[in-house]
């Protein structure tokens, strides 16, 4: 007789110790395939769950193998047609010989591809710009929720008790189902106690009545409780997403010649980030890209990171450009205006005093505006604590004293951009705790 | 029996308790009655893709410790498993005393059925009964060794932390292959205890013998030829050299393992052994389970008691299964296994009932003998694929795969056909399959055979080269480095052709540090 047990409702995720051991390991090829695909995909699509490819370098198992072209070999094969002894065949390429025989017991994985989850990807992104956990954590939550009240259920915790709910419920039982008032209790009692004051024949009999009618509406009242538990209503809540609201994020930056691959590679990550915050907090968002050189355009992602334009620098065009999308398209009533601004520092001379003026028009109109500064890294040294620099950092300067919701930084390596966002992500923490 | 007879087992293609076991009886009336096989008892567990996914990942086993390459492995089959591009088992089966068999809760009923009678009967039968897994592996230990095993590890990752415990078994898996014993029996599992308090006391007296070497001048003097001679001969002598285990032997001799990583190298060894037979036996395996559920299979269908429509779809599966693609075909992946070794005790049966007058001349022994089941039965206890190939392949087995012989010298840029199926091909083509099949000469032999414990301590490997094939060197160097790692010194490698003794290269740690 066959002992049979039926293990399917066994836990199942016995492997998740080990993929996660796995991760660990392949940890460093996991990083750059995450940066590749960072730097290839759209901003908006970061931290979507991610295909990548794994190459099997770092996390080889090496054994002791047969190398494939040495030795003298011989295979039996199935399937002869018109070979006889002697025959001679070519060798086929690449070694292999007559199906996979000789290719090795060794497992035959090349590259192979999987999926990381949203939180996978998000971690190894992170990693590298350094943020703090709980700024992490916020990122990674995509909703929030808040309990809304929703109706009445049968079933709740007793705090939850809703008494008028019940109350009603429990009378109009009551009613349905006569249950005996108090206040006819109380008359033949008091009936009861007024006839036994005279004695009587016919008193008697009429207490002897009275007394059964009592005792008949006694039980029916412990038959038919004054509260049943199918009067009982909880009051039901139920987490809803909180209301999100639109916002729009405006990414600008210089394409001169002088913004290099690093640059860009710098800026994206930069406005990948921001990108993230939003996503956590509204459900809608868009993206404007405008570039510039000494005119500024508004463009599509690809064109904004790939495509090299000759030409000056003239950064106020841009802060232009953006003025008029806002009002063609995005009313602050109904936006909110996120805008990220990247550039090198050079500015034509004169332009700067022109942005300070647009600036201030535009920082009437936004939620934040970050400004980053992308310098060599050589230069991150001279310029670490000197409010000196550029024309236009220097004319930034001045903004930033008055609008608490401008940030600006030079940054030279992707650890440095965080700081930037750190006020957005600290007020947002703040707001929060508030809500809790 | 008789009265259930002419009865179907189940109607429905929808499975459920009650049919499996009505259906598990019936064939085990089969099995034991008919077959005659010996089977330990049966435990069935049904599971879900998920979990048989996971059994996958850790090589088959039901509780197996934690470590990345098998997280990568799972990774690995999921991906192909979600593609679409291979398929799951219907069944896994484990060697352990109860025989634990998975069956996957999507089969159809007809396929419950063939799952049972080729797992729970075919290969829980050549489990109990094939010498080799009598000998080297211990069914009824294994469970609760594995059971140690994990918790044992799991305890060392909380003390040592989890990535000194996995340094030492990426190290212990590199060379699991060569941590066998070949030619002498392991010890058993079961005098657990006693081999404990074995092995403390000698890691007790190499640690006493430690300080004392440490207190040596570390320059050894030059000593003339002879001694030097003798007393290499000695050191050997005393550390039971050479050892083709070599894990074994670091396990034994290494002189920076703390005793919790000796016990992870015990660990890993004692698996890689558990797994030895299997490797060697995959023809046969597959074929008697192949061939135990074909035949009771139809013996069910003979008596009524399986529809004509379940009978079909096993059938089905039962050819999918034994499929044998030509070597020029898209599909050619090797020799299938179910194919060769169902194939083979076919005809066996053949043989022994039918035979004709080559096999009179081939098999004179079991020739019309009448009884192929006995004949099955000893040929399962007795063999291993390569003496079972050579043994017992048939000339009409040979003709009917087509099956030539090529050989393949590194030095030519073609292929030579050596042998066909024909009357002067069939020894040739039969010994070289049965050599292929020969796990231990197909493996590197890599042999510890010296090591200096007074002078520089290294670690002295030889690899015997047969036939000339040479290791992978970016392999053998990575490998190599992970023996230094549990060696704590030094390793070198020589390579020695077999046959002349020549040396063909020399490779060490020591240079790429």
């Amino acid at each position: 007789m066959a002992n049979f047990i039926d293990r399917r409702l066994n836990p199942k995720d016995k492997s998740i110790g080990n993929r996660q051991r796995f991760l660990r390991r392949a940890r460093e090829e996991l990083k750059r395939a995450v940066k590749e695909q960072v730097k290839s995909v759209g901003i908006a699509d970061v931290g979507v769950g991610q295909k990548v490819s794994m190459p099997t370098r770092g996390v080889s198992e090496p054994t002791f193998q047969p190398a494939a072209d040495t030795g003298d070999r011989e295979r039996v094969l199935p399937g002869n047609r018109e070979f006889m002894p002697g025959d001679r065949l070519r060798k086929p390429q690449g070694g292999g010989g007559g199906g996979k025989a000789g290719a090795g017991t060794g497992e035959d994985e090349d590259d192979f591809q999987f999926v990381l989850s949203r939180a996978e990807v998000l971690d190894l992104f992170f990693e590298d710009l350094e943020l703090p956990d709980m700024v992490k954590l916020s990122l990674k939550e995509t909703m929030t929720f808040k309990p809304r009240r929703a109706g009445f259920a049968i079933t709740g915790s007793p705090t939850n008790i809703n008494i008028g709910r019940t109350m009603r419920n429990s009378q109009g039982r009551r009613i349905a189902l006569r249950r005996p008032k108090q206040s006819e209790i109380d008359a033949l009692l008091e009936e009861l106690a007024e006839l036994e004051k005279k004695p009587g024949r016919q008193a008697s009999e009429r207490i002897a009545m009275l007394k059964a009618e009592l005792d008949r509406l006694e039980r029916r009242r412990r038959r038919v409780p004054f509260i049943d538990t199918v009067d009982i209503r909880f009051n039901r809540f139920e987490q809803q997403p909180l209301p999100n609201a639109s916002a729009v994020m405006f990414c600008l930056m210089d394409v001169s010649a002088s913004m290099g691959e690093r640059e860009k590679d710098l800026a994206k990550r930069f406005f990948v980030l921001l990108h993230l915050f939003l996503k956590r907090r509204y459900e809608r968002i868009e993206i404007v890209f405008i570039r510039h050189t000494d005119e500024a355009r508004e463009v599509d992602e690809e064109t904004f990171f790939y495509s090299t334009q000759s030409g000056g620098t003239m950064v106020s065009t841009a802060l232009a450009e953006m003025l008029q999308v806002i009002e063609e398209r995005y009313p602050p009533s109904d936006w909110n205006i996120y805008a990220a601004q990247a550039s090198d520092g050079d500015n034509i001379s004169g332009d700067s005093e022109r942005c300070v003026r647009l600036l201030s028009r535009v920082m009437q109109l936004c939620q934040y505006y970050a400004y980053v500064e992308i310098i060599d890294e050589r230069e991150s040294e001279i310029f670490a604590r000197t409010d000196n620099g550029t024309s236009l950092w220097r004319a930034y300067r001045t903004i930033d004293g008055e609008w608490p919701n401008f940030q600006m930084t030079r940054i030279a390596k992707p650890a440095d951009i965080y700081p930037v966002f750190r006020k957005l992500f600290a007020r947002q923490s703040q707001s929060r705790q508030l809500r809790k | 029996m008789t009265k259930g007879a002419g009865q179907l087992l189940f109607q429905s293609s929808d499975w459920n308790f009650d049919t499996l076991s009505r259906t598990y009886d019936a064939i085990e009336a089969i099995a034991l009655g008919e077959l005659k096989l010996d089977v330990y008892p049966n435990q069935m567990e049904i599971i879900s893709s998920e979990q048989m996914l996971d059994a996958y990942s850790s090589v088959g086993m039901p509780l197996m410790y934690q470590h990345w390459s098998f997280g990568k492995r799972f990774v690995f089959e999921d991906h192909l498993y979600r593609k679409g591009r291979r398929g799951l088992a219907y069944e896994l089966v484990i060697n352990s005393n109860p025989c634990i068999v998975y069956l996957m809760e999507e089969n159809t009923m007809a396929m419950q059925a063939l799952v049972t009678a080729h797992a729970a009967f075919g290969h829980n039968h050549f489990f109990k009964n094939n010498y080799l897994f009598r000998q080297w592996t211990d069914a009824s230990a294994i469970l609760s060794y594995m059971e140690f095993a994990k918790k044992y590890i799991a305890k060392c990752e909380e003390r040592h932390g989890t990535a000194a415990v996995e340094a030492i078994l990426d190290s212990a898996h590199a060379i699991m292959d060569q941590g066998v014993f070949r030619y002498r029996r392991p010890p058993r599992l079961s005098s657990e205890r006693e081999r404990e308090r074995a092995r403390e006391r000698l890691e007790y007296e190499e640690q006493t013998f430690n300080d004392l070497w440490r207190t040596l001048p570390r320059t050894t003097a030059h000593h003339n030829r002879a001694e030097a001679e003798r007393d290499a001969r000695e050191r050997k002598k005393a550390l039971n050299l050479p050892e083709e285990n070599l894990l074994y032997f670091l396990e034994k001799t290494s002189l920076i393992l703390e005793p919790w990583q000796r016990e992870l190298l015990r660990i890993v060894r004692v698996i890689a052994q558990y797994f030895y037979p299997q490797r060697q036996t995959k023809v046969m395996n597959e074929g008697c389970a192949t061939f135990v559920h074909y035949t009771i299979m139809n013996r069910l269908f003979d008596k009524d008691r399986i529809s004509e429509g379940a009978m079909l779809e096993i059938l089905q599966s039962h050819s999918n299964v034994v499929f044998q693609p030509g070597f020029d075909d898209p599909r050619y992946s090797g020799m299938n296994p179910y194919a060769l070794g169902f194939a083979m005790m076919q005809d066996i049966q053949r043989i022994c009932t039918e035979p004709t007058a080559e096999d009179r001349d081939w098999f004179p022994e079991i020739a019309g003998n009448g009884d192929w089941r006995s004949t099955l039965l000893d040929a399962w206890a007795n063999h291993r694929d390569e003496s079972f190939i050579l043994q017992y392949l048939s000339p009409t087995l040979i003709r009917k795969f087509r099956l030539f012989l090529l050989t393949d010298s590194a030095g030519d840029n073609y292929l030579e056909v050596a042998s066909i199926h024909n009357e002067r091909g069939y020894q040739a083509v039969r010994a070289a399959l049965a050599r292929s099949y020969d796990v231990g000469a197909n493996q590197q032999d890599i042999q510890v055979i010296d090591v200096d414990l007074l002078g520089d301590r290294q670690l002295r490997l030889q690899h015997n080269v047969k036939n000339g094939v040479m290791l992978e060197e970016a392999s053998r160097d990575a490998t190599l480095r992970h023996i230094r790692h549990l060696w704590g010194y030094d390793v070198s490698l020589i390579g020695l052709d077999a046959e002349t003794g020549e040396e063909l290269y020399e490779c060490s740690t020591d240079e790429d540090m």
